[in-house]
């Protein structure tokens, strides 16, 4: 089913898309695939041991139902400190 | 208490927030702009938050520190923006009645941040160039 999705980049990611939100109308039914659809797997192969991914402001599973309104984050390795 | 902040951090106010009457000693760590990584030599970091998240996270691990260890207080604070070499980017601090557990929560602390905390770092090289450190297929050891 198609739905609205946000979805906001940071650091790497915001590179790669070249901006830093959007508002993408899809049928990817996880994060999995919304990233797939993205076609940032030709640059940035989905690694999920080292990425993760956020939904609502929470962290989320990569097979996680994708529901319309929902905000993703992907997660590149983080490097604090 | 753990706190994103684009502004400088105040070691003297961070240590003031974990003082109290049960606490025999304090420990810190301070982690600072350094001037080169992996041989390259570094000018400038740029740090970016997913503040939302970052801080949620942050409060989680400091909650476990306080479960895991005999601590009086915890906090921890992280820059975000454009810092320059020597700059305070981030701040651990633990209060106990003894030292083992302040000395192990800090350290508990700050190496779970690193591992969890959705924080990111781009380094500003000294030939012009920069680059996000820990990008796809490089490990970085802390700083």
């Amino acid at each position: 089913m198609e739905k609205q999705i946000d979805v906001h980049y940071y650091a790497l990611f915001r590179d790669l898309r070249g901006k830093d939100r959007e508002t993408l109308t899809t049928r990817a039914a996880t994060p999995r695939a919304l990233y797939d659809e993205l076609g940032m797997g030709g640059a940035f192969r989905l690694d999920t041991r080292a990425f993760r991914v956020a939904v609502n402001d929470a962290f989320a599973s990569w097979d996680a139902p994708l529901r319309h309104g929902d905000l993703v984050v992907f997660i590149a390795p983080t490097a604090g400190g | 208490m753990f706190r994103i902040t684009d502004e400088p951090i105040d070691p003297a106010a961070c240590r003031r927030a974990l003082e109290a009457p049960a606490a025999g000693g304090f420990v810190a760590f301070e982690g600072w702009v350094r001037d080169h990584n992996e041989g390259r030599a570094v000018v400038a970091l740029e740090y970016e938050a997913y503040a939302t998240l970052a801080e949620q996270e942050g409060e989680r691990i400091l909650e476990e520190a306080r479960q895991r260890f005999e601590v009086e207080r915890v906090g921890a604070v992280h820059r975000t923006g454009r810092l320059a070499v020597g700059d305070l980017a981030v701040w651990v601090g633990a209060s106990a009645a003894h030292r083992d557990a302040a000395f192990a929560a800090c350290r508990y602390v700050i190496d779970e941040l690193k591992r969890r905390v959705p924080i990111w770092k781009r380094e500003h090289y000294a030939d012009g160039s920069a680059a996000w450190v820990g990008g796809v297929g490089h490990e970085h050891p802390a700083g």
